[in-house]
């Protein structure tokens, strides 16, 4: 490939062509929701500390206001999705099939979905620092599934400066079509954001990259941009994983991030589109994140869309509204490639949850569970976009060799995109083996 | 021509006469001594490799054995014939080891345990650890797909008719490779002497434990009021035994457990449930909701490329 790639000039790399399945949803506006009679917020919807509540049972709080407050730095505070009463602070089932403390609030009969917390001010003499206080305290994480804490990225790292905001608009995981009407509803608050985040991040330019499936969205970005030319909205092939940070950067800038390395590191800050919309609506009104746009779709929803969904409304809520069929046999958190099954329909909806993909009886992998020998096809090999060997890796899994896998083989670059599960013949759960060799891993040196 | 042959042998059998010589040198040069008697213990030991004692394999332990660091009996897989003629080999004490043996601190069976959910991906734990957590309502119980009986290198542990692992005490050598192989960590090895067991790590009080698992410890306290002070204590919800004081342990906690959780392992009897503990006579599995599907198989679109 690389020496195609020296005769053509062109900048290719791996990745599978996956149906899309975006037709259903990507023409439909995002709808609000209704508030579910009991809301559920988990203290633990991002990667670091849990958040600590700040309220006690049975008090009153208003839509909007902090009801928990961040435990150190990587840390978030929580504010409340709904005017309500808090019921009771308890575990309840999250995503990972985990018990996490959540706060249970039970929201007024005619709560409004107004917002009468928070007040104006003004962003545009804030330095860098109160930028990252402020969106701290905003509570905004990836909102493209890591729910990463979004005022860690934007502080720059001791001795490396950032010259480029790269904005993630691929959205490449069949289904989900939220960023795609983020982009183009709420065009202004993306470039709003994007421009907050260059100010913290001290970049002076960005680049926001968009498939070349939603063309409407690079033009709706492009006119909402005008002249200006600090920000370029450029489309990029639509191939999966397009959306995977290392490949967005890859495709538009040619840079290449190191191996277990940041994307600081080569002088880059990534963020989700979603995200920074968020932040350039709540920073100028002091607001919190409460609510998120997901995409609801698949083969058993009868009526799919894009909503506007409080955080914490119970999945049992959103499918509901979404109108189910009866023959739904599994609910997966995200697409269909990277996504999580989850086990129970009261887990609440989290900062990082970006779809919820309803699926029947006869899809899915039941009926072919037999794993067959592998073939040394290289099937695998020739999708991993990070160019490592799955089919080694599968094997050494297999032999539980777990070490080597991570010492001689990197598989602590793979990020569990499942190009190489998607296309392999023999059936052979890769990602799953490559999910348990991690584990397994991080047990080992946890124990030493 | 035959001369050609005689030319040929004496080569070979010259050159082969000058390396056996420089062998014999080295071999006199650069021997070492080693106790004749490791390899005689190796001999008498299992040859298992387990690492139950502590040793990198049974040669490690012969060392140490001869050493006098380590005493007979701490091979817990040997006989106790084989333990014998160790210590008469060595002339040592064979150094009594009580039994020990690994326990799970699980009773949710398929027929008393809710699945919330039904997996579907690769045949393992670890796997559907990872999903999820696993299609079982209580977060912390046992899910059924054999890690630990693939594991074990003694065939100590099948699983029976409900999907929970059975292991068979005489053949358990307290390897301790269940421990490591179990994702929710539910085997831990114990002397045999430790009769009193709580079979349940569910956090949850009350009917809250109890809606997940019929068989649940609902923290309610009895065991810990019916025992010897200090014996048992509930922490997070959750009886658990002292076994420094395991000396006072009698059945008398077990006998009005609501559920069953608490249980005496007899010698005899095996299992022992106490009086009050509710009948349990399903036998065919409790009803699942929703399937579970691994990371990447959910895409119904697999194959093209």
């Amino acid at each position: 490939m690389p020496l195609l790639e020296a005769i053509t000039g062109k900048r290719l790399w791996r990745g599978v062509h996956v149906p899309e399945h975006k037709e259903d949803t990507e023409r439909l506006p995002i709808r609000r929701m209704p508030f579910a009679p009991l809301l559920v917020i988990p203290l633990s919807q991002h990667n670091g500390a849990p958040s600590i509540p700040i309220v006690h049972e049975g008090q009153e709080v208003v839509r909007g206001e902090p009801i928990a407050k961040a435990a150190g730095f990587m840390s978030i505070p929580m504010h409340a999705p709904a005017t309500g009463r808090v019921q009771r602070i308890a575990l309840a089932p999250g995503a990972r099939g985990e018990l996490g403390l959540a706060i249970y609030l039970a929201p007024y009969l005619s709560a409004s979905q107004e917002i009468l917390y928070g007040a104006p001010r003004d962003i545009a003499d804030m330095t860098p620092a109160e930028i990252v206080q402020a969106v701290q305290d905003t509570g905004v994480v990836g909102l493209g599934g890591a729910a990463f804490p979004t005022h860690v990225k934007l502080k720059v790292p001791e001795g490396r400066t950032i010259d480029t905001v790269v904005v993630n608009g691929c959205e490449c995981e069949p289904y989900l079509t939220t960023d795609h009407r983020i982009m183009l509803e709420q065009s202004a608050q993306v470039l709003h954001g994007t421009r907050v985040a260059m100010k913290a991040l001290g970049a002076p330019r960005a680049v926001i990259g968009v498939e070349d499936n939603k063309m409407d969205a690079v033009a709706a970005l492009r006119q909402a941009n005008g002249s200006a030319t600090d920000i370029t909205v450029e489309s990029v092939p639509a191939r999966y994983p397009q959306g995977a940070e290392k490949m967005l950067v890859k495709v538009l800038l040619n840079r290449e991030v190191p191996s277990a390395g940041l994307p600081s590191e080569v002088g880059l800050a990534v963020f989700n589109v979603a995200t920074l919309a968020q932040i350039g609506d709540l920073l100028p009104r002091r607001g919190g994140l409460i609510e998120r746009v997901i995409t609801i779709a698949g083969p058993g929803v009868k009526k799919p869309g894009n909503f506007l969904v409080a955080l914490g409304t119970p999945l049992r809520w959103a499918l509901e509204q979404a109108a189910c069929t009866d023959r739904v046999s599994s609910v997966v958190l995200g697409g269909p490639m990277m996504g999580a099954a989850v086990g129970s329909l009261d887990v609440p909806v989290t900062k990082g949850v970006s779809g919820i993909l309803v699926l029947e009886d006869d899809h899915g992998p039941a009926h072919h569970n037999y794993i067959h020998p592998c073939i040394k096809c290289a099937a695998c090999v020739d999708v991993c976009p990070m160019h490592l060997n799955p089919s080694r890796l599968g094997l050494l899994a297999r032999k539980e060799r777990y070490e080597e896998m991570e010492t001689d083989f990197h598989l602590m670059d793979c990020f569990e995109c499942g190009c190489c599960s998607y296309v392999c013949p023999s059936q052979i759960p890769l990602v799953q083996y490559f999910r348990i060799s991690k584990q397994m891993n991080r047990e080992r040196k946890a124990r030493a | 021509m035959i001369m050609d042959f005689l030319i040929a042998a004496a080569l070979m059998g010259g050159m082969g006469a000058i390396l056996a010589v420089v062998l014999a040198i080295a071999d006199r040069k650069f021997y070492v001594w080693e106790d004749p008697r490791i390899n005689q213990v190796e001999a008498l030991l299992p040859h298992a490799n387990c690492g139950a004692c502590g040793c990198a394999g049974c040669h490690a332990f012969a060392e140490k054995a001869v050493n006098g660091e380590i005493s007979p009996g701490k091979c817990t897989v040997n006989s106790p014939e084989g333990i014998a003629a160790v210590a008469a080999l060595l002339k040592v004490a064979a150094g009594s080891e009580e039994k020990r043996v690994a326990r799970l601190a699980c009773a949710g069976g398929t027929h008393v345990a809710r699945q919330k959910a039904q997996y579907s991906g690769l045949e393992s734990c670890r796997a559907a650890a990872l999903v999820n957590g696993g299609g079982k309502g209580c977060s912390w119980g046992c899910l059924g797909l054999a890690d630990c009986r693939r594991a074990c290198d003694f065939n100590a542990i099948h699983m029976d008719a409900h999907g929970l692992p059975v292991v068979t005490e005489s053949r358990c050598t307290a390897c301790g490779d269940c421990v490591e192989a179990c994702p929710k960590g539910l085997f831990s090895l114990h002397v045999v002497s430790h009769r009193l067991w709580v079979a349940c790590r569910n956090l949850l009080q009350g009917d809250a434990a109890e809606a997940e698992c019929e068989v649940a410890c609902t923290a309610c306290g009895r065991c810990a009021v019916d025992a010897p002070a200090g014996l048992i204590s509930i922490t997070n919800n959750l009886a658990v035994v002292d076994y420094s004081k395991n000396r006072l342990a009698t059945q008398v906690p077990i006998e009005r457990c609501p559920t069953g959780a608490i249980v005496w392992i007899d010698e005899k009897k095996g299992v022992v449930k106490g009086m009050e503990a509710k009948r349990i006579t399903r036998k065919s599995p409790l009803p699942v909701a929703l399937a579970l599907l691994p990371v990447g198989a959910a895409s119904e679109m697999k194959g093209s490329r």
